[in-house]
């Protein structure tokens, strides 16, 4: 723009000449040399004039060429700026098909695509009743979700919670606070038991789900559930879901220029941390509960702390002294040490085995006293095939034996019920097995 | 020692800090008493020969730096295989996440899935419905982004108040990487997907844990990314190898890992991983579903609790992350007394959308405490809320989407501390 606005200066010029030399002949004698040489300056300047014009003309054709161009790098400019990390050109847009991939096999999609939609849709022929789900529960979920659907340690509870939605701490059970039906039978179909996903038949999966209905007190002990009367039941929060609704009660509010400066009188702390974590230079973290309260600290106003309290120097003495026992430790460490390790190996087996002096059958037997004990002989387990085989042949496990199993289960027994990948670290193996040989009979 | 001996005021306290900070000064600027040996005395390292090349094929962190790893606190789920860790963000710097300390979080654990055994089906209301190889995903044109991934459920713990300490604990379920993929979009093209805006694209992993979500067309067509390298390799067995959906903004879970199946439907699966979990209880039992993007936010990442001040008084720096599912972050202020004054950051690079955001605030500390505090803006200009805020609008029986604003009380020491304020 600037660039065309100086373009147009001479040319206002020239014609202000002109204007000019027209006011001064009207006043003066006629003289024919002077009238001459001022026609002929008169088409100079005229020429000049045209000449001007058209140059500014093209001048201004180019300037606003130029504009064009330099909207369409601001255009190009501001997508890439809100593109940001778009860090290569945006991919083509591709009109037709690339004829890349091949077309699924009709068993393929059958094999995969099993979910199941909120109205029934994808679900099997099949039935299952509550007589039958307490026995299928009782061999495949109750490990983890307890024999009434009422969670094992940390495991989710099915059942139950009714009327807890709004407490403090709601139990959110597939009674309490699922909306459709077809989602608890969906991931029971495709993701549980958990370490054996997709083994249930669908008749399984039926009873299962009438089961934690029954566990609900949703349906009677004679209740059975099918494909056919699926989609009558109706869930007990079926409305207590809404979508999303931050943009309007909270994006339209969270919206005013923030306060810099003066924004409250006071400040204090009214909670400190609940705990202190350790992180161990070998990993993981243990929380200690934090026995520090809010008394003897500041409170702030625009002036800063009310108070400077003097920190003790005594904690961090005291972790000096614990670093260097934990080295010796280190030094030192033995069988009491490995058997420590060991018991936190356990935990990733103690969803379906039990040690001590309460432990019972889950969905593994027993392990007390498992090094020296002949395989497959706990009582009341049911084992697999290759179990009652290797039972028969008095095979009995030793330590070697054992870390050979725990390495890669599957390929030591083959068709193993149990489903666990295996021990990758030899020193967990090792951590395990002196666990295990710590826990008696 | 009694408690009037531990409490001075403040004003003796500051002109003791004053003296202190000057005696800094005049030490630092004039000649050590001593020679320091580190540089007098030859040095093993500055005499005999280091390590030749190929010592480590694939080169891992320096011993030095072992303590930057994930960490998991096992009480918070039932069983390891179905849990979650926390990137170490205390100790990171710029805004890239290495893929070996980026937090893990499994429904049935990573599982090892080669190339060669992957296929990925798209089926459902397609023209054609087709199985992609590895390969076959590497012949469509492709894209780089960076994106953060945020589980829902960051911060999720500090509902119930200030509960973990550590930075790493209360923010670290989140990374950035930068993602080579191929849009979401070019494949539904292949297959002549309807994709019309009432119609939902369903996808699922291979895991045994068969996570699967619904996303909506209009964000399957958006930025969604089929991924399947990250920071420039192979995205790791725990991230999803070899191939992830990267769906940005939006919550972690939605990312689904060993991406098998894209169905497009129309109406959402409503699986057990977009009802039971992932929504939001609110005061009254009532329930917020489909809470999708993750909201601005930011945290102080150092000093925090794993991050102490060492150095004394003096010049320091305080640095932390922001990011938000909306776009671009466009300011964070920091506040050194709860809230009350605030002061504005230094940002990195503009134009980061769904990415971390790096911020700085280069300041002076007089040795006093502080209560530490950072709030984050967007470009749709949405300020991070304070806890009270979050919990006047929602109660305190949620689990996800914990956007508040973080407060770290650091004492004298320069030692941090996660706490609450008024």
């Amino acid at each position: 723009m600037s660039k065309f606005l100086n373009l147009s200066i001479p040319v206002f010029g020239g014609i202000a000449l002109l204007i000019g030399l027209a006011f001064g002949m009207s006043s003066r004698d006629h003289n024919a040399s002077k009238i001459e040489t001022l026609e002929t300056r008169l088409e100079q300047v005229s020429e000049h004039a045209a000449n001007s014009a058209e140059e500014t003309k093209v001048q201004a054709n180019r300037a606003s060429e130029l504009e064009a161009k330099l909207a369409d790098i601001e255009v190009v400019y501001a997508e890439l700026a809100k593109r940001g990390s778009s860090l290569t050109e945006p991919a083509p847009s591709i009109p037709d098909t690339l004829g890349i991939g091949r077309t699924a096999h009709p068993n393929e999609i059958a094999a995969w695509d099993v979910d199941v939609l909120p109205d029934g849709r994808g679900l099997p022929d099949g039935s299952g009743d509550v007589f039958t789900g307490e026995e299928v529960f009782a061999e495949k979920c109750a490990a983890c979700h307890g024999d009434f659907a009422e969670g094992v340690d940390n495991w989710p509870v099915l059942a139950g919670g009714f009327d807890t939605l709004a407490d403090k701490d709601p139990v959110k059970t597939v009674g309490s606070y699922w909306p459709h039906l077809s989602t608890a039978w969906d991931y029971i179909n495709r993701s549980m038991p958990f370490g054996a996903a997709g083994t249930l038949t669908p008749d399984e999966t039926y009873a299962i789900v009438a089961y934690i209905l029954y566990s609900n007190d949703l349906v009677d002990d004679d209740f059975e559930l099918s494909k056919d009367n699926f989609s009558e039941f109706e869930m007990y929060n079926k409305d207590g879901f809404v979508i999303d609704d931050r943009p309007n009660a909270e994006y339209a509010k969270w919206q005013a220029e923030p306060c810099m400066s003066d924004c409250k009188d006071e400040v204090q702390v009214t909670m400190r941390s609940v705990f202190l974590v350790d992180t161990p230079p070998e990993g993981g973290s243990d929380s200690v509960p934090n026995m520090a309260t809010i008394d003897g600290l500041p409170s702030f106003t625009k002036d800063g702390p009310s108070f400077i309290p003097v920190e003790d120097e005594k904690p961090a003495e005291e972790k000096v002294e614990k670093a260097s026992l934990a080295t010796s430790s280190q030094e030192v460490a033995g069988a009491a040490d490995l058997i420590k390790a060991g018991k936190k190996v356990f935990k990733k087996c103690s969803a379906c085995h039990q040690v001590g002096d309460k432990a019972k059958n889950r969905s593994g037997p027993i392990l007390n006293g498992i090094v020296g004990r002949t395989f497959g002989t706990v009582d009341g387990f049911k084992y697999s095939n290759v179990f009652k085989a290797a039972a028969e042949e008095g095979r009995a496990w030793d330590e070697a034996s054992l870390a050979e199993f725990l390495k890669k289960p599957k390929a030591y027994m083959k068709k193993t019920k149990m489903s666990f990948s295996g021990l990758k670290k030899d020193e967990d193996l090792k951590a395990i097995i002196e666990y295990l040989k710590s826990t008696g009979q | 020692m009694d408690e009037k001996s531990k409490i001075r005021s403040r004003r003796s306290f500051l002109k003791g800090s004053a003296a202190m900070m000057a005696g800094t000064v005049v030490a630092g600027s004039a000649r050590a008493n001593e020679a320091d040996p580190l540089i007098t005395e030859l040095q093993d390292w500055a005499s005999s020969t280091g390590v030749g090349v190929d010592e480590t094929p694939y080169g891992m962190p320096i011993s030095y730096e072992s303590h930057v790893v994930r960490r998991n606190v096992e009480w918070l789920t039932a069983d390891p295989i179905s849990s979650i860790n926390f990137t170490p963000i205390h100790a990171l710097d710029g805004t890239i996440t290495p893929q070996g300390c980026a937090f893990e979080r499994h429904h049935s654990g990573a599982i090892e899935l080669r190339k060669e055994d992957y296929r990925l089906m798209i089926n459902g209301l397609v023209d054609r419905e087709l199985i992609f190889t590895y390969e076959d995903l590497e012949r469509f044109p492709r894209e780089n982004h960076v994106y953060f991934c945020e589980c829902a459920a960051n911060t999720g713990m500090e509902w119930a108040g200030a509960q973990l300490n550590g930075a790493q604990f209360t923010h670290g379920m989140i990374h950035n990487m930068e993602y080579t993929g191929v849009p979401l979009r070019a494949l539904l093209n292949e297959v002549g997907a309807d994709i019309s805006s009432d119609k939902w694209v369903y996808v699922e992993g291979a895991d045994a844990s068969s996570n699967g979500r619904s996303i909506p067309m209009e964000k399957a067509l958006d930025d969604v990314l089929v991924a399947f390298k990250a920071n420039g390799e192979a995205l790791r067995m725990e991230h999803g190898y070899p191939v992830r959906l990267v769906v940005p903004g939006w919550e972690g879970n939605m990312w689904v890992k060993w991406l098998r199946r894209i169905e497009v439907s129309d109406m959402p699966v409503e699986s057990r991983e977009e009802t039971s979990k992932y929504t939001d209880v609110l005061e009254d039992g009532s329930a917020r579903k489909w809470t999708w993007v993750m909201d601005a936010k930011s945290v102080i990442t150092s000093p925090s609790p794993q991050m102490p001040i060492k150095h004394g008084p003096g010049q320091m720096v305080i640095s932390g992350l922001a990011w938000s599912g909306h776009g671009q972050i466009t300011r964070v202020d920091v506040s050194k007394d709860g809230g009350i004054t605030w002061e504005t950051a230094r940002l990195g690079k503009q134009g980061d959308t769904k990415a971390l955001t790096r911020f700085y605030l280069d300041t002076n500390w007089d040795g006093a405490p502080m209560l530490l505090q950072a709030r984050a803006m967007d470009d749709t200009g949405y300020v991070q809320p304070t806890k009270d805020q979050l919990r006047a609008q929602r109660g305190e029986n949620s689990v996800y989407h914990n956007n508040c604003i973080q407060t770290w009380y650091v004492n004298t020491k320069g030692v941090a501390e996660n706490v609450e304020v008024s």
